[in-house]
């Protein structure tokens, strides 16, 4: 990888400089990235030979190999200023990022996918066992996984709701207020919060049964029996509440950000033919606004996919799986039963589907931006 | 990306009963969400006060209502009384609060450092790496984005156990690290993306090297936009409980670990669980105050053209 780095450069002037370096450099370059390949195949290999107990010398732990793996990234770097100067120098901007990311994504999802192939329970002695697509047809069949997939369409059906609210807050941000910034902060406060504690706070405190003030409140207006989290519908409308106390701000600011860069012009064309302020909200302001609210939205959701710790730590996915979302669902499978075979085959079945549905969201978006402008 | 101050409602509205329904209506509204948003935390911080008779009697307002005392404080070992004696607890608890703070720190850090210069990359030249243009290499940094921690938590805990990264620090850092560089790529885009080329080419007429001239030149412009990712990526990694969850167990908890172990095992015991939750959002509240203006130009980076 990485090997063909040419860049057309932007400046005139220094496109001849990989022809002025001296060979001696160039060779010294290449010499101490064979050097690093070496070591890292090397350690690579030994360690694969103790591993497997063909050999008996070698590293208790794959930690070396990892550091041979940061050595070849610097040789990497170095062999791109020595042989290629300027340019080299250029790549370098990009190489520490791309290897790291490489490193960190790549191979763990790629390894991702064989442990998904295999029958693999921590807990056992039996170990890993390749077993194909068993954990495919298992997935298929499960019931908890398919309720979990479909907590998560109403999850991410909630954000429209949250949106709303947003846009709403975002309006009266942007109307002519007094203490303009201390509402912002106000309002942009629970983002700053740790879902964890918001979940105790809120969830386990202010609506507990018995005296939290939520409950109290709510008995007061009628609902005899407020237990916010006992049966299917309220728990996972309780859950969505928690989870857009913590993000509305996020959209809010992007909203109102959109807002305060509309023109004014635009704005008192409107007023000045006499439109009402309804109707310049919805024949200006949100058509206007449409492509701040639908970046806003597919970020919102985004983050909304991967939705799991109030869950983890408030319900644990009860009443009887209810309020499970896909990462809450899959941690339980980890942490409770050890099954990491099976628990990645749901966590990659979860990964495909997302990224077929962000892609589709993605397309799906620009055409609506582009009919409307 | 400012935050000006408009006034287009006001010439709208022509009669004076209008106005004033407009009024009481616009700031009925923001008080009312004001006490949304600030109530749950005035509750934790009171409860942490309240002793178990105040809890169950549902008393609300301090001196009024019920006499504060120090119990939440006390059981965490951080009560005026008891800060000078030994503490198990607090011990516990400074040792979970360092490896957040350590954590979060060098993660962002990291990331601020790797992610700004590959935008500054992006931004200024063309790369082609195989057959991958700047766009592929941007949109393979974004879509990071997408990725949901489940699917790498798994794989992670298998090799982090093989190269001994299990329950490190350092293991918890590389992975936030990956979790926030698309954000801080995006953000840094933006902020190079908004400084003239010109300001280089000069500084390069002058002799700098490229890596000069992005040290010495666009460095210092691009750092209120490297403070704004570097906020944003702090606050993502602070909160961060899913990993730290799965992949720590004794020496590398982290403070939401450790929110999340109580609420399991004490219950009830409301005081200490309030003191708790207070100490573990009051750095990030107290931070997202003071540079409230850096978050916004974060989450605001790239969206508004």
């Amino acid at each position: 990888m990485a090997d063909q780095t040419s860049t057309a450069n932007a400046w005139p002037a220094n496109s001849t400089a990989a022809d002025l370096i001296p060979p001696g450099r160039k060779r010294l370059g290449w010499a101490l990235l064979a050097a690093a390949t070496l070591v890292l195949l090397a350690a690579i290999v030994m360690q694969i030979l103790y591993k497997t107990e063909v050999d008996t010398v070698g590293f208790d732990t794959w930690r070396p190999v990892v550091y041979a793996y940061v050595l070849w990234g610097v040789a990497l770097g170095a062999w791109q200023v020595l042989t290629r100067g300027e340019d080299g120098q250029r790549a370098l901007f990009l190489l520490p990022a791309l290897l790291f990311t490489i490193a960190m994504v790549i191979f763990p999802t790629l390894f991702g996918f064989y442990i998904a192939l295999t029958d693999w329970n921590l807990s056992s002695f039996a170990g890993r066992r390749f077993n194909g697509l068993d954990n495919f047809w298992q997935m298929l069949a499960d019931p908890y996984y398919r309720n979990a997939l479909v907590n998560m369409v109403l999850y991410v059906l909630a954000v429209l709701v949250e949106y709303v609210i947003a846009f709403g807050l975002a309006l009266l941000l942007n109307a002519q207020i007094k203490a303009r910034k201390f509402f912002r902060v106000v309002f942009l406060l629970p983002l700053m919060l740790s879902p964890v504690a918001v979940s105790w706070m809120v969830g386990k405190s202010l609506m507990e049964y018995r005296f939290g003030p939520a409950a109290t409140l709510a008995r007061h207006l009628g609902w005899d029996n407020p237990a916010f989290f006992s049966d299917p519908i309220t728990a996972r409308i309780s859950i969505m509440m928690l989870d857009a106390w913590t993000f509305i701000p996020f959209m809010m600011i992007m909203l109102l950000a959109g807002l305060q860069a509309m023109s004014r012009e635009v704005l008192e064309a409107a007023r000045v033919d006499g439109a009402t302020a309804w109707q310049t909200f919805w024949q200006v302001t949100f058509p206007l606004m449409l492509p701040v609210s639908v970046t806003a939205v597919i970020l919102r959701i985004i983050f909304k996919l991967k939705l799991a710790d109030i869950i983890i730590t408030l319900t644990s996915g009860g009443p009887g799986g209810a309020t499970d979302s896909v990462s809450s669902f899959i941690y339980r499978e980890y942490r409770d039963r050890s099954n990491v075979g099976y628990g990645t085959m749901l966590a990659m079945a979860y990964l495909v589907i997302i990224v077929v549905f962000v892609t589709w969201l993605l397309k799906f978006a620009s055409r609506f931006v582009r009919n409307v402008n | 990306m400012s935050v000006q101050t408009t006034d287009y409602t006001v010439s709208e509205i022509r009669s004076p009963a209008a106005f004033l329904a407009n009024r009481v209506f616009i700031y009925g509204a923001l008080v009312f969400w004001s006490f949304v948003c600030l109530f749950p935390i005035y509750w934790t911080i009171t409860t942490s006060f309240k002793s178990a008779v105040d809890v169950t009697q549902g008393h609300l307002i301090p001196f009024v209502d019920f006499t504060p005392d120090w119990k939440g404080w006390r059981s965490l070992g951080l009560s005026p009384d008891s800060i000078s004696q030994t503490s198990t607890v607090r011990d516990e608890f400074l040792k979970r609060f360092m490896n957040s703070v350590i954590t979060s720190v060098g993660a962002s850090g990291l990331a601020i450092i790797i992610g700004s210069l590959a935008a500054y990359g992006l931004t200024r030249y063309r790369y082609h790496f195989a057959w991958f243009k700047n766009e592929d290499i941007s949109f393979f940094f974004l879509s990071q984005l997408i990725l949901p921690p489940v699917v790498l938590a798994l794989p992670f805990l298998v090799l982090y156990r093989e190269v001994a990264l299990l329950d490190t620090r350092i293991g918890l850092v590389l992975l936030y690290t990956l979790m926030v560089l698309p954000i801080v790529i995006w953000i840094m885009r933006d902020q190079f993306n908004s400084i003239p080329v010109e300001l280089e080419e000069a500084a390069l007429v002058d002799g700098l090297s490229i890596w000069g001239a992005f040290f010495r030149i666009v460095m210092p412009i691009a750092l209120p936009g490297m403070v704004a990712a570097f906020i944003l990526a702090m606050v993502l990694c602070w909160n961060e409980y899913f990993f730290a969850a799965l992949l720590t167990s004794t020496d590398a908890k982290t403070i939401p670990v450790m929110v999340a172990s109580q609420t399991g095992s004490q219950g009830i015991n409301w005081w200490s669980m309030a003191a708790l939750a207070t100490a573990a959002i009051a750095p990030l509240a107290i931070i997202g105050i003071a540079l409230e203006r850096y978050l916004i130009m974060g989450m605001t980076a790239g969206s508004v053209k």
